[in-house]
C-alpha cells in the first residue's frame, strides 16, 4: 500500500504509522507514543483549521498540521 | 530514632500527580524555588510510619528524561547528580492506569538509572470503569519493581504505597536494565564511565546527551564530554530514536499479557462527544467566549465585596493606630508608608483568587487544554503559542503569576514573547486608575438603555490591552531569532470533574505567590515613596511649617477649620518634597502629553505600581483621609485649573492621554523583578521597560496632540 501524509487522510479513518520525514520532529513524536506500526486516527480539527487532534497509543494528542505532515501512514 | 530521607514524585502531566502529592502530604506543603532557577519547588512532609518521615518533593510533570521546557529540565538536573540536595532515595513514578503505554516510558528510564522506584498506578477506579483489567502482581513481577494501585482522589491505596516506599528505602530492589543501552554508543559510554568513575551505562548515556544543559557540571567536565562525543561521532538524535523505539518495544512486551481492555472506554466516548461540541467550529469558539465573559464578569462582581471589606479593615487599623500611637516620624511611616503598602497588595487578593478559581477549574477538567488547542492557530500569527492563552488570561488579574505560568511553554522564543507581551494585558492595578479617569470625562449614561457608557469605555481599555499584546508579539516575532523550531505537541486529557481540593490548593498557592513576589516589592517601594513624598530640602519645609504655625495661631475662630488647614499644609509639603521636585523636574518632558507637575508626581510615584496614582492624586488635591473617597478626589480634580492660564487641568485630551499612558507603560516593579528572574538576566526586563514606556510616551503624545 502506498504511503500518505497523515494530513491527507480523512477524519475517522484508521491508518498505521509507517515512518517520519523529519528527524527532529520524529523524536518528539516517538516520545509521545507515535511509533511505527501503531494505529493512528484523526479525531478532530481545531475551529481555525489547525492544529489537529489525533488518537494514538490509547490517548488523544494535538499537534500542528506542520508536524502531522511529517508522519507517513499506510 | 527518626530517619530523614528524600522521596521524589515524578510522572507525566495529567496523571493526577498533584492529587497524589496532596493526598500524601495534606496541607503540610512548602512552596519555594529550585536554587538558581525559578521553577516552583513543592515539598511536603511524608509520614511513613512512627519511625520514618520523608521529605516528599513534587517534580514537574515530564514525559521523559529528555526535557523540553524549563519545568521538565528540573527532573533531569536532580536525578543526574547524587550531590543534589533533592536527590531522592526513592522515586515514586505516578502513571495514569488508563494510559499505561506512554506513561511507562519514563519509568523504564528511571529503572535504567538504577534508582529505587515504586510504580503508583493512579486512577484505578477510572480504569476499572473503563473495562481495563490490569494484572498488578504480574506487572510487578515482570517489571521487577513494587507496583501499587491507588486512587488518589479518595485516598485508596495510600497505606500500601507508603509501605512500598519504606521497603524500597530499606531494601531496594533494583532490576537490571530494561534495554541494551551500551550498544547505542559503546565507546562514548565507556569513556564517560571511566572519566566520571561511574558504572551505569544509562547515566553515562544521559550525560552524553545533556551535558551542555546540566548546571551541576563544571565547564571542564562539559568540554571533556563534548570531546568524547566528537571523537566517536556521537549522534544524539539517532541514538535517542533508537532508545525510544526499544523502550516502547519493551513496554509492549510487558503490557502484552498484563493489561486487557474489554470494552471501549466509557469516559473516552463521553470525552469524544464533549470534544465534538466544545471544539466545534462555531459552538466551540462561542462557548469559549461565553466562558471568558463569565470569568471576566465574576472577577469584578465577586471580588467587589471582599475588596471593600479589606479596605475597611485597613481604614479601621489606620484609625486605631493613629489614635494610640504617639505622633512622630515612626508613626507617620507606619500610617503613611507601610499600611498603604500592605493594603495596596492585599486589595488585589480577591480578584486573583477568583481568577485562579476559574483557571484551576478549567485546567482540572481538561477544558483549558482545549482552549489551548483552539487558540493555537490565532496565537501562532503573533509569535505566540496556544499555551500563551493561560498567561494572557491570568494577566487580567496580575502579570506576576501570569508570567510565571508561561514556564510550561517549551519553545524559548514563544515563551519569551509571551513574557514580554503579558504586561500589556489590563491588570487589576490599572482598574482603579481607569475608573477614576473615566469618571472624570465620560458621563454616567447608558446607551440603548442598558449598556453603561463608562463600562463600555472600560471594556475598550481591556480590549486595547489585548490587541496591543498581540501586536507587540507580532513585532517581536520579526526581531527575535532562534534556532529552535516552534512546535505544538500537547496531550488532550479525558474530561473529568474538577477535584475541589486541588482547586483550593491552587488558589491558595497562587495567592501566596502573589503576596510573596509582588507584595515585598510593592511594600518596599511604598516605603521609598513615602520617604520621597515626606522629606524635602529642609529650608523649604521649615518655611511651610512656620507659615502654617502662624496661620493657625491667627486663625482660631474663623471659617478655616484646622483639618482643612492641615490638608493644605500637606499638599504644600508634597509640592516642596523630593517627589514634588521630581515632578517639576520632569514637567518639561511631560508637557507635550498634557500633564502638569502634579500629574508628574503621580507618574513618578506610580512608576513602581500603577494603583499608587489614585492615592497620590488624593494627596495632591489635599483630600482628607485617603484614596478611598473617590468622589472627593474626583470633584477636586474636576475643579483643578492651571494657576497661570486658568484652564482646566483635566481636559478630555489630558485624561485620554493619561489612560493611554497607563495602558502601555511598564509601571510595575514586581513585573520587572519577575521578568528578570524568569529570563535569567537584566537584558529583557530593561528592553521591556524601555520599549513599553517609550511607546506609552509616544502614544500618549499622539493622543493628546490629536485631541487638543
Amino acid at each position: 500500500m502506498e504511503l500518505r501524509k497523515l494530513t491527507d487522510i480523512e477524519i475517522g479513518t484508521v491508518a498505521t504509522i509507517d515512518s517520519f520525514t523529519d528527524e527532529e520532529t520524529s523524536i518528539l513524536l516517538l516520545e509521545m507514543g507515535c511509533l511505527p506500526g501503531e494505529s493512528i486516527e484523526i479525531s478532530n480539527i481545531a475551529p481555525l483549521g489547525d492544529p489537529i487532534a489525533i488518537k494514538v497509543s490509547g490517548y488523544k494528542l494535538s499537534l500542528r498540521k506542520k508536524e502531522a505532515a511529517t508522519i507517513l501512514v499506510r | 530514632m527518626n530517619k530523614q530521607f528524600n522521596v521524589a514524585l515524578i510522572g507525566n502531566p495529567n496523571t493526577g500527580k498533584s492529587t497524589l502529592f496532596n493526598a500524601l502530604t495534606g496541607l503540610n506543603q512548602k512552596i519555594g524555588n529550585f536554587s538558581g532557577v525559578t521553577v516552583e519547588r513543592k515539598t511536603g512532609k511524608l509520614e511513613l510510619n512512627e519511625n520514618l518521615t520523608a521529605s516528599l518533593i513534587d517534580l514537574p510533570g515530564t514525559y521523559s528524561l529528555y526535557p523540553r521546557s524549563a519545568d521538565e529540565h528540573i527532573a533531569l538536573e536532580i536525578l543526574n547528580s547524587t550531590k543534589n540536595p533533592d536527590y531522592p532515595n526513592v522515586v515514586v513514578v505516578v502513571v495514569d492506569a488508563t494510559n499505561l503505554k506512554r506513561n511507562l516510558l519514563l519509568l523504564t528510564q528511571l529503572i535504567d538509572l538504577q534508582l529505587p522506584v515504586v510504580l503508583a498506578l493512579n486512577m484505578m477506579d477510572v480504569a476499572q470503569q473503563s473495562g481495563i483489567e490490569i494484572n498488578v502482581p504480574l506487572l510487578a513481577e515482570k517489571l521487577g519493581v513494587p507496583v501499587v494501585a491507588v486512587t488518589a482522589r479518595d485516598f485508596q491505596g495510600i497505606p500500601a504505597l507508603k509501605e512500598a516506599i519504606v521497603q524500597q528505602f530499606e531494601q531496594p530492589t533494583l532490576p537490571s536494565s530494561t534495554i541494551h543501552i551500551h550498544g547505542y554508543a559503546p565507546e562514548v559510554i565507556d569513556e564517560i564511565k571511566n572519566y566520571f568513575h561511574i558504572n551505569n551505562d544509562y547515566a553515562a548515556f544521559e550525560l552524553a546527551h545533556h551535558y551542555h544543559e546540566l548546571n551541576n557540571l563544571t565547564q571542564e567536565k562539559k568540554d571533556a564530554i563534548e570531546a568524547i562525543g566528537l571523537k566517536y561521532n556521537f549522534n544524539a538524535n539517532k541514538t535517542q530514536v533508537a532508545e525510544t523505539i526499544d523502550r516502547y518495544n519493551y513496554i509492549n512486551e510487558i503490557l502484552s499479557d498484563t493489561v486487557r481492555k474489554n470494552k471501549p472506554a466509557l469516559e473516552e466516548t463521553r470525552s469524544n462527544t464533549l470534544d465534538a461540541i466544545l471544539t466545534h467550529r462555531i459552538f466551540g469558539l462561542l462557548i469559549f467566549f461565553v466562558i471568558l465573559f463569565g470569568v471576566f464578569q465574576s472577577i469584578f462582581n465577586w471580588s467587589q465585596y471582599p475588596m471593600s471589606v479589606i479596605e475597611n479593615v485597613f481604614i479601621s487599623i489606620e484609625n486605631y493606630l493613629t489614635a494610640i500611637l504617639p505622633a512622630g516620624i515612626l508613626t507617620n511611616l507606619i500610617i503613611g508608608g507601610i499600611l498603604p503598602g500592605m493594603s495596596g497588595v492585599l486589595i488585589f487578593l480577591p480578584q486573583i483568587a477568583v481568577l485562579f478559581l476559574f483557571i484551576a477549574i478549567l485546567e482540572d477538567t481538561g477544558y483549558m487544554a482545549r482552549v489551548t488547542f483552539m487558540m493555537d492557530r490565532l496565537m501562532k500569527n503573533f509569535g505566540l503559542n496556544g499555551k500563551s492563552v493561560v498567561p494572557l488570561i491570568s494577566g487580567i488579574a496580575c502579570a506576576v503569576p501570569a508570567i510565571m505560568s508561561a514556564r510550561n511553554i517549551e519553545n524559548w522564543k514563544d515563551r519569551l514573547i509571551t513574557i514580554f507581551v503579558t504586561p500589556f494585558m489590563s491588570c487589576s492595578a490599572r482598574l482603579p486608575v481607569y475608573t477614576l479617569l473615566i469618571s472624570l470625562v465620560v458621563p454616567n449614561k447608558f446607551v440603548f438603555g442598558f449598556l453603561s457608557l463608562q463600562g463600555l469605555i472600560l471594556m475598550a481599555m481591556y480590549l486595547l490591552g489585548f490587541v496591543s499584546a498581540l501586536l507587540a508579539g507580532w513585532l517581536l516575532k520579526l526581531f527575535i531569532k532562534t534556532k529552535s523550531k516552534s512546535y505544538f505537541l500537547m496531550e488532550l486529557p479525558v474530561y473529568r470533574m474538577p477535584r475541589w481540593s486541588n482547586v483550593g490548593i491552587t488558589i491558595f498557592n497562587k495567592a501566596r505567590t502573589f503576596v510573596m513576589e509582588a507584595g515585598k516589592v510593592i511594600l518596599a517601594v511604598s516605603i521609598i515613596l513615602w520617604v520621597l513624598a515626606t522629606f524635602g530640602p529642609s529650608k523649604d519645609f521649615d518655611a511651610i511649617e512656620t507659615k502654617y504655625a502662624k496661620m493657625s495661631s491667627e486663625n482660631t475662630t474663623v471659617e478655616l477649620n484646622s483639618s482643612t488647614l492641615e490638608s493644605k499644609k500637606k499638599a504644600e509639603k508634597l509640592e516642596a518634597s523630593y517627589a514634588g521636585l521630581l515632578g517639576k523636574f520632569i514637567e518639561p518632558a511631560i508637557k507635550p502629553l498634557g500633564y502638569d507637575w502634579k500629574i508628574g508626581i503621580a507618574l513618578v510615584t506610580s512608576f513602581a505600581a500603577r494603583e499608587v496614582f489614585v492615592g497620590t492624586m488624593s494627596t495632591i488635591y489635599s483630600v482628607q483621609g485617603d484614596g478611598e473617597h473617590l468622589d472627593t478626589v474626583r470633584e477636586k480634580m474636576l475643579e483643578a485649573r492651571n494657576p497661570e492660564t486658568g484652564e482646566l487641568t483635566f481636559t478630555f485630551a489630558t485624561v485620554m492621554s493619561l489612560m493611554i499612558f497607563y495602558a502601555f507603560a511598564m509601571q510595575c516593579m514586581s513585573t520587572f523583578a519577575v521578568v528578570y528572574r524568569e529570563t535569567n538576566g537584566i537584558k529583557w526586563p530593561l528592553i521591556q521597560l524601555f520599549t513599553m514606556t517609550a511607546f506609552a510616551y509616544l502614544a500618549a503624545f499622539a493622543v493628546y496632540q490629536f485631541l487638543s
